[in-house]
């Protein structure tokens, strides 16, 4: 129940005093409701519950996010972290 | 899929693991809140992945579980009736009330239909003007705001044939409920990501003074979980009881003032009973006297509740984390998602439904 | 705080729910407890795709099938479609050249005949290019509301000239399990055509015949154990009941198993598992494992089995059931859902 998916906005539009946006998930576009959520605009990637837009993805914490992850345990004489696309990953 | 995937990532959860693994030096007790993330934590095995030292307990997190039993009722009488249209969420289809569930309703000739969104539950009102529509709305505060949201709308456009049947419960009660219960055994709780995304961290930064234990919000996918364990797990052997946020793409501090904003307006805190927990005191939403028209409860003239009848059902336990579902001598037994003894084995974020989807056979394994 | 209790259990067995066409757990048990008692006999009790019948000299594959799909056109194609294509695989993968087929209508008042030329051309096009004719059939009609629209049986007969046995029960550990392509294209196509449901998305129901990739498979030598079209509850159905039938563990690998992007973002969006969704066009096959790579090879030379891929392995472990290893690691069961998340899929 608490399933929110991030998507991009595509386009905006008023709907019926609506404010609608067209949201796409890797192909599948869905109309979603902007009215929890104004201030997103096209372009921006934003959680999606229920049909409506409850946040947006701040894209620069996602990278410090993941970026800290890949670092983790280095001081600790741990692996070197993964190059982009993982190639370095040593897997068990 | 983007802002998905790359939380999957199969060598970052082992990094996490051994971090993880690295930090333990005695057991720890902790508690994950929301539905969605036991299933994430059962779904990757997660919880047979971490150290042994540590021990994942599940909370009351699904808003499907704990909905009471006399709502459904209530529900169901009204969805027999030949002149409404009963519209609800996929997953309370096959809760049961105390006599019978909706998908059971529908057999027997009532109008039930499934809506993704309470946007598509606003279409057919509008679609079926001489019918009327109720909306079978339950959920966190997550799910609240867009609940709320269309009754506002309803309102805003004199849609009159359209009605919340409504139960909302709110989380910091819950955590407030468990945490001061004698047999609490849980040393830190993992914050329900989309809660927070709604109503910001205030709350939960209040209870961690409280109780002084630990709080730290996670999203739901694995490397969220798994990182929110390591900063509760590092919080706790080191000592400290702290809030911090690990969900920072999608969690503010503040979090979302438009939701909160149609909260306020369209509902006020109540007192609520939990199925399987009880009466917890304004832990509950109602809707407010000024959206009285929109508000089936009032508008209809419903029975009243029936008690419910029992049974081997130990939800109460399994809701608090003091049980698992495989200590229960029912479970996959004779209470079966087929024919479930209480809600947490209906519910697709129930405790009991995800054991017995991921764990009845003790499979898994390390690689 | 209070602790009373939970509710009394529910057992509402005493009518047909959705759920008992669902090829989940529910319709495994109507067929169990009432359909396969009423008939019992051996052939019926192999419970395959197709009845294997020796008149002769000459091995005959008979199966039946009834279409009941909402909305009865979608993308990639419409109820007639699957009405050909449905039949013709269940008799291709029991091994069988499909030769003839019966169709037999039922029609709600007030259906357009416009959409029946349509459909009917839609089958005749298909039994064309599978190389089978309608041979025989029945029309009735019944008042409005009794039916939604049109309901569709199709029967199929086909001629076994393989001397494998191709049957559920056949599996061995250390066999290969392979799948010609990408899963939950036709649940998906269906689904986003449904009222209620608005998203769009470009996605297609993969509805085609398999006779002709069946007969390469076959071809190639390789010894093939069972072969089945994942269609109502998907992939996760069909292994669970080779792995009861066989008395054998599946164990499939998760990286392993194709979706495509927009089938994966729209079970996403909607919770749910490309395991469990139908397909109408694609195939699994157990293999003995020294095979596996020249029949793989036989199915990517097909434009139906261009992505066709190594999914898992037969074991001896965890007899009864499917498993699989997640992209973190660790070994889960694949269970049979009580109902299914997508009912009237085909």
């Amino acid at each position: 129940m608490c399933l929110a998916i991030p998507g991009k906005v595509m386009t905006i539009a008023e709907e019926a005093g609506c404010r609608m946006a067209r949201v796409q998930f890797e192909g599948v576009t869905q109309p979603v409701s902007l009215d929890l959520l104004p201030e997103a605009s096209e372009g921006d990637y934003v959680l999606v519950h229920v049909g409506f837009a409850i946040s947006r993805i701040d894209e620069g914490e996602a990278a410090e996010t993941l970026r800290a992850l890949k670092v983790m345990g280095m001081l600790e004489g741990e692996l070197p972290p993964q190059d982009q696309d993982g190639e370095n990953a040593v897997r068990p | 899929m983007r802002y998905i995937d790359e939380y999957r990532d199969g060598d970052l959860a082992r990094k996490l693991l051994r971090q993880i693994e690295r930090k333990v030096t005695r057991p720890w007790v902790l508690m994950e809140i929301c539905g969605g993330q036991t299933h994430t934590i059962m779904r990757y095995g997660l919880d047979e992945l971490l150290p042994k030292g540590v021990e994942l307990v599940h909370g009351p997190g699904c808003p499907v579980c704990v909905t009471p039993a006399s709502l459904l009722d209530r529900g169901i009488e009204l969805a027999m009736r030949k002149d409404v249209i009963l519209v609800s969420y996929g997953d309370m289809l096959r809760v049961p009330g105390t006599k019978m569930d909706l998908f059971s309703a529908r057999a027997r000739g009532a109008d039930v239909r499934m809506v993704y969104s309470p946007l598509d539950a606003l279409r057919i009102a509008r679609a079926n003007p001489g019918r009327k529509v109720v909306f079978l709305a339950v959920g966190f505060e997550t799910t609240a705001p867009a609940n709320a949201m269309s009754v506002y709308q309803a309102s805003r456009e004199g849609l009159n044939n359209f009605f919340l049947l409504a139960s909302h419960v709110l989380v910091p009660p819950a955590i407030r409920a468990l945490a001061s219960s004698p047999d609490n055994r849980v040393q830190g709780f993992i914050a329900p990501g989309h809660v927070c995304t709604v109503v910001g961290c205030a709350d939960y930064e209040a209870l961690v003074t409280e109780f002084r234990l630990p709080i730290v919000v996670g999203g739901f996918e694995p490397l969220d979980l798994l990182q929110a364990i390591l900063t509760l797990v590092t919080m706790l052997e080191e000592g400290r009881a702290e809030f911090a946020n690990d969900y920072t793409r999608s969690v503010s501090f503040d979090g979302n003032r438009e939701a909160q904003q149609i909260l306020g307006e369209v509902f006020e805190v109540a007192d609520q009973s939990w199925r399987g927990l009880g009466e917890i005191g304004q832990s509950g939403l109602r809707i407010r006297e000024r959206y009285a028209a929109w508000d089936a409860d009032r508008v209809f003239d419903l029975a009243p509740a029936a008690a419910e009848a029992p049974s081997a059902c130990i939800s109460a336990e399994i809701l608090k984390g003091l049980k698992k579902p495989t200590d229960c001598s029912a479970f996959a037994t004779r209470c079966v998602p087929e024919n479930p003894l209480g809600a947490p084995m209906v519910s697709s974020e129930g405790a009991c439904s995800a054991y017995y989807q991921y764990r009845r056979h003790n499979l898994v394994t390390l690689q | 705080m209070n602790l009373p209790v939970c509710p009394a259990p529910i057992a509402e067995t005493e009518t047909i729910l959705l759920g008992h066409g669902s090829g989940g757990r529910l319709a495994a048990d109507l067929l169990q407890h009432v359909i396969m008692p009423a008939f019992a006999n051996p052939i019926l009790a192999r419970a395959d795709d197709q009845a294997l019948l020796a008149i002769g000299k000459e091995q005959l594959a008979f199966t039946t099938d009834s279409f009941v799909v909402k909305p009865i056109f979608f993308r990639g194609g419409n109820i007639g479609s699957l009405a050909v294509h449905g039949t013709v695989n269940d008799l291709a993968v029991g091994g069988a050249e499909p030769l003839f087929l019966s169709a037999a209508f039922i029609l709600e008042e007030g259906f357009p005949i416009e959409q029946l030329r349509t459909i009917t051309a839609t089958m005749q096009d298909a039994a064309r290019s599978c190389g089978v004719q309608i041979v025989t059939g029945d029309t009735k009609v019944v008042e409005r509301g009794s039916c939604d629209g049109i309901f569709i049986n199709t029967a199929g007969i086909g001629v076994v000239r393989t001397g494998l046995t191709l049957s559920a029960n056949q599996a061995r550990p250390g066999d290969a399990v392979l799948l010609s392509g990408p899963i939950g294209d036709h649940g998906i196509a269906i689904l986003a055509e449904r009222e209620g449901l608005s998203f769009e998305s470009e996605i297609a129901s993969d509805t085609a015949p398999l006779h002709v990739l069946t007969a390469a498979m076959l071809e190639s030598g390789g010894l093939l154990r069972c072969m089945r079209d994942p269609t109502r509850g998907g992939v996760a159905s069909v292994l669970t009941e080779i792995a009861r039938t066989s008395n054998v563990g599946i164990d499939l690998r998760e990286d392993a198993i194709p979706v495509r992007p927009e089938v994966r973002g729209a079970c996403e969006l909607l919770g749910l598992d490309p395991l469990y969704i139908a397909n109408e066009g694609k195939l699994l096959a157990i293999v003995a494992a020294e095979d596996a790579a020249a029949v793989l090879s036989a199915m990517r030379s097909h434009r139906l089995g261009e992505q066709a891929c190594l999914i898992g392995t037969v074991t001896a472990e965890n007899a009864g059931l499917l498993t699989m290893r997640t992209v973190l690691g660790a070994r889960r069961i694949v269970d049979l859902p009580a109902n299914d998340p997508l009912p009237r899929i085909c």
